[in-house]
This record gives structure tokens, C-alpha cells and sequence, in this order.
């Protein structure tokens, strides 16, 4: 019993940790058609800047606020000097994000080196719990709630805000949005930044979890974002939850049971979902 | 003399490589119900939606209050207070009568919070269903929201588009009332298939063929043309 708990919260950890990264890639596809391969590459950017601020400061605190900082601006650029001129073009998308992704990887390794930066768990998030037999690990346990916290505050502000409301309204049809007097362009930056900082704070929250970053780390974790974001139904943020969890927990229960099949499982599953439900299990519904 | 609220003069649209608006030219009296008349592709939702900023226009002007706005973004004239409800009605399925509403209304005033109550009391099906997600209302609820939520604001001018379409007659005959009740309080551009609806509650009406302009008058005058009707409207 105490192997499953300790599976099921590994898997819980991890799969929070997707979710910041999967929720701000479905609303910026699911609000503004946008693909965006480069969303890893935010990811990595909130890790390096938040540890870089964390070791500086010695506060872990800090550091997730710099990772935020830099989350939206580097959203904020990217939206306004990136995105903004191929908004309608998937093709131009494509190209254009994965470029950007490796430019932010490569500038990662420019300003920070190229090799692996070891990063340690703060003193008051490390060690674990034990109840009777099982140990509970502090560090999985606070991603955990931090994941569950992040998701309360958007899925409130989404279902009980005048702009939750209006972005919502904005994945269904961006054209009436427009013609009610609401400047779309403005939600789409808002979105934009917001999904950015959530990819951040994934990054950060990622690094004592892994214990250590590399420049890399931003792609592997993408693909697992668009795994979930296909799962979970294109533009359902609590779809995007749902998914991750069911990656997170389906990754750390294979990675102990079927090893070889850890790395398939979240392909198989994806496979799984697209051949009975092709919308995603949480399809948002347009108009 | 009623004063003239919207004016088109010579409006051409392209959309992709298609010239849809050849020379539109149209007026909206305060105070009116303005009919737009003709066959299916005509280009009568197309002016509407140049109007709304929705397809822009490539020439001409459009003036509203004495301010040019055929350049302007369609959120800006929405703000400057024309109201729109198209063809497919625009509803947000998965947003609640309520939500919907809520997302209409600009900011919460007085004024707007009286109009909403009185949208309300003009489609008590609204209040019915007041927590009940847009995607499940009938036809005609959706067509009485989208008209809620195009009135709710300070909208100077509302653009309907084809409002009766599949809707059941009993429905249509509910839709008709309420434009007309509409009409006491804002200025109407109607696109309507339906010549019985548009006769009935139209005070002019403009013919619009193959994208343009090719007639404008009283309604009188085209319900007694039925030349007119039988060139341009296939009845008569």
C-alpha cells in the first residue's frame, strides 16, 4: 500500500508539473489557434531565471516571483513581435515557434553556460513525512498543492471574472467577442502572458524537483504539455488538469511496473484517446 | 425630417479575391427600421458585417453620428454604439444566458442594468433560462438572447441579420413583436428574407442585388411595386 501511495503522489507531482505548462498552451491554442512550440522554451527560461534569482537571494519565494517576472515578459515579447504577425497561418506558426524554442534554448546556454546546473530543494521543503509505512516526500507534496492552488485561482477566475468570462467567450467565437465592443487583441496578450507565466512557474517548480536544469529540459517537457493538451481537449483548462494527472500517475506507475513502456505509455494514450474521442476528453465546444 | 443616423456611401468589400460589395449606398434614419432586401447572395449580411468592421470595406464611407468609422475596429464601433446580431447569432454555447449577458454588458451602470431588465421583461425566456447554458436553448431563445445582448449596452443602432431564419412561424410572429417594441427605443437595420416580417415591421427599404444599391424607398412603395418585388425579390 505504501509503494501505491508513494507512486500515486510521484505521479500527482509530476503531472502538476505538466499542468502549469499544459494550461497555458491549451488557452493560448484554444483562445487564439495559436500553436506554440516554443512554450518549453519559457519553461526553461522561468527554471534558469528562478533558480539563478533563488541561489542569489536564498529565497525559494523570490525565485518563483522572478520566474513569473520573466514568464510574462518574455510572453509579452513574444506575443507582440512573434506571434502577432502569423496569427491564422498554422504553417508560419510551426516555423516560426520551433525556431523561436531553440533561439531561447541556445540563449539559455549563452548566458548561462551549457552544462547542467544542480539545484537544491529549500531547507524547509526538504525531507518527507513518514505515516506509519508510507513517506510522504515534502517537496512532491508542496508541487502538489501549489498545482492545485494554481488551478483554483484560473479555474475561478475563468468561471467567476468578467475577463475569465470573456476569454472563455473568446475560444468559442472571437468575432462576436469583437462585435460586444471587447478588444480581442488585448485578451490574446493577456492570455498569452499569463500562459507564459504558468510555463515559468512549471520550469521553477521543476528544477529541486529533477535537481538539476538543463537547456534541454524545456523541449522534453513541451511534448509532454501537447500530449496533455490533445488528451485533455484542445482549450479545457480543467481537461489540461484531468490529462496531466492521468500522464503523471500512467508515466509513474509504468516507470515502476513495465519500465520499457514508460516512455510509450503517454504515446499510447494519447493513440487511445484519439481513436475513441479525437476532440480530447474535455473538448471546449465552439459557439 | 428624421435625422440620418448611418450613412454608406459607395461601399466596396473584397473578400479574399472577391469583389462581394460593388456600391453600396444606404441610409438609416433615427427612429427607423431599415430593411435590407434581396436575393441570396446578394451582399446583404456582407454590409453588415462591413459595417461591424467584420469584412472591412476597401472603398468608401461609412459614416455613424457624423464620425467616419469604415476604418475603425470592429470593437470601436460596437463601443460607438451599434449593436449587432448576425445571422448565426453568435451565441457563447457554453456560457450561461447570464454569462452571456455579463460578457455583453460593457460596464455595469444603471442605465444598462435597466435595459437588461427590460430585455427581460421582452423575453421572459431569458429569465427562465436565466442559468442555463446558451448551447441548450431553442432557435428562438437564442435568436431573443442575441438581440438581449446586442440592446443591453447603449446601442444607438442594432443590426439584425435575418432573424427569422428556421425559426418556427408562432417563434417568428415573438421575434417580430419584439423588434417592434425595440424600435421605441433604438434605430433597426434589418436584413430579412421574409417579405411578409420585413412589410410589416419596416419603415424603408433598400434592394440590394449582385452588391449593389439598385433601389431605395418607403416600404409602402415597395409593397405596392410589384414589378419591383418580382425583378429583385422573386414574389409578387
Amino acid at each position: 500500500m505504501d509503494l501505491i501511495i508513494s507512486l500515486v503522489i510521484n505521479g500527482l507531482a509530476t503531472g502538476m508539473l505538466i499542468f502549469l505548462l499544459a494550461a497555458g498552451l491549451t488557452l493560448i491554442f484554444g483562445l487564439m489557434d495559436v500553436l506554440n512550440f516554443a512554450h518549453g522554451g519559457l519553461f526553461v527560461w522561468g527554471a534558469y531565471t528562478g533558480v539563478f534569482t533563488y541561489t542569489l537571494t536564498e529565497s525559494f519565494l523570490i525565485g518563483i516571483v522572478a520566474a513569473i517576472l520573466t514568464g510574462m515578459i518574455l510572453g509579452f515579447l513574444m506575443e507582440k513581435l512573434i506571434i502577432t504577425p502569423v496569427y491564422g497561418n498554422h504553417v508560419q506558426q510551426i516555423l516560426i515557434t520551433l525556431g523561436s524554442m531553440l533561439v531561447l534554448q541556445e540563449m539559455i546556454k549563452v548566458a548561462f553556460g551549457p552544462n547542467a546546473i544542480p539545484v537544491s530543494v529549500p531547507d524547509y521543503l526538504a525531507g518527507s513525512w513518514e505515516l506509519g509505512e508510507v513517506i510522504l516526500i515534502k517537496y512532491r507534496l508542496f508541487i502538489i498543492i501549489v498545482g492545485l492552488i494554481v488551478f483554483g485561482i484560473f479555474h475561478y477566475i475563468l468561471t467567476r471574472t468578467k475577463i475569465g468570462l470573456i476569454v472563455r467567450a473568446g475560444v468559442m467565437n472571437k468575432e462576436m467577442v469583437q462585435a460586444l465592443g471587447i478588444n480581442i487583441k488585448k485578451v490574446f496578450l493577456f492570455v498569452f502572458m499569463t500562459g507564459a507565466a504558468l510555463a515559468a512557474i512549471g520550469g521553477m517548480l521543476m528544477a529541486p524537483y529533477s535537481g538539476s536544469i538543463y537547456a534541454e529540459m524545456g523541449m522534453e517537457f513541451a511534448i509532454l504539455g501537447f500530449i496533455v493538451v490533445v488528451i485533455g481537449g484542445m482549450g479545457s483548462f480543467s481537461g489540461s488538469l484531468f490529462a496531466a494527472v492521468l500522464v503523471g500517475l500512467a508515466g509513474s506507475f509504468m516507470a515502476y511496473y513495465v519500465p520499457s513502456l514508460s516512455l510509450a505509455v503517454n504515446m499510447i494514450l494519447m493513440a487511445i484517446v484519439l481513436i475513441f474521442r479525437p476532440q480530447g476528453l474535455f473538448k471546449m465546444a465552439k459557439g | 425630417m428624421m435625422e440620418s443616423l448611418l450613412k454608406l456611401h459607395n461601399i466596396h468589400t473584397h473578400i479574399g479575391q472577391f469583389h462581394i460589395l460593388q456600391g453600396i449606398n444606404f441610409e438609416a434614419k433615427a427612429g427607423e427600421v431599415s430593411v435590407l432586401l434581396g436575393r441570396n447572395g446578394a451582399g446583404k449580411t456582407t454590409t453588415l458585417k462591413t459595417i461591424m468592421g467584420l469584412t472591412p470595406a476597401s472603398n468608401g464611407t461609412i459614416t455613424f453620428l457624423d464620425e467616419n468609422i469604415e476604418k475603425k475596429p470592429t470593437y470601436d464601433i460596437a463601443k460607438i454604439g451599434i449593436g449587432y446580431v448576425p445571422e448565426d447569432q453568435g451565441i457563447f454555447g457554453q456560457l450561461t444566458v447570464e454569462e452571456n449577458m455579463k460578457v455583453a454588458m460593457r460596464k455595469v451602470t444603471d442605465d444598462a442594468l435597466e435595459k437588461q431588465d427590460y430585455v427581460l421583461e421582452l423575453f421572459p425566456d431569458l429569465k427562465k433560462f436565466w442559468k442555463k447554458a446558451g448551447g441548450h436553448l431553442s432557435g428562438g431563445q437564442k435568436q431573443m438572447l442575441s438581440m438581449a445582448r446586442a440592446f443591453v449596452n447603449d446601442s444607438k443602432l442594432l443590426l439584425i441579420d435575418e432573424p427569422s431564419k428556421g425559426l418556427a412561424p408562432i417563434v417568428v410572429e415573438k421575434v417580430m413583436e419584439a423588434i417592434m417594441e425595440m424600435k421605441k427605443r433604438t434605430t433597426i437595420v434589418l436584413v430579412e428574407q421574409n417579405f411578409i416580417m420585413a412589410s410589416r415591421i419596416g419603415d424603408t427599404f433598400t434592394l440590394i442585388d449582385d452588391g449593389r444599391t439598385v433601389q431605395q424607398g418607403a416600404m409602402n412603395e415597395l409593397i405596392a411595386d410589384d414589378e419591383l418585388k418580382r425583378k429583385y425579390l422573386g414574389i409578387g
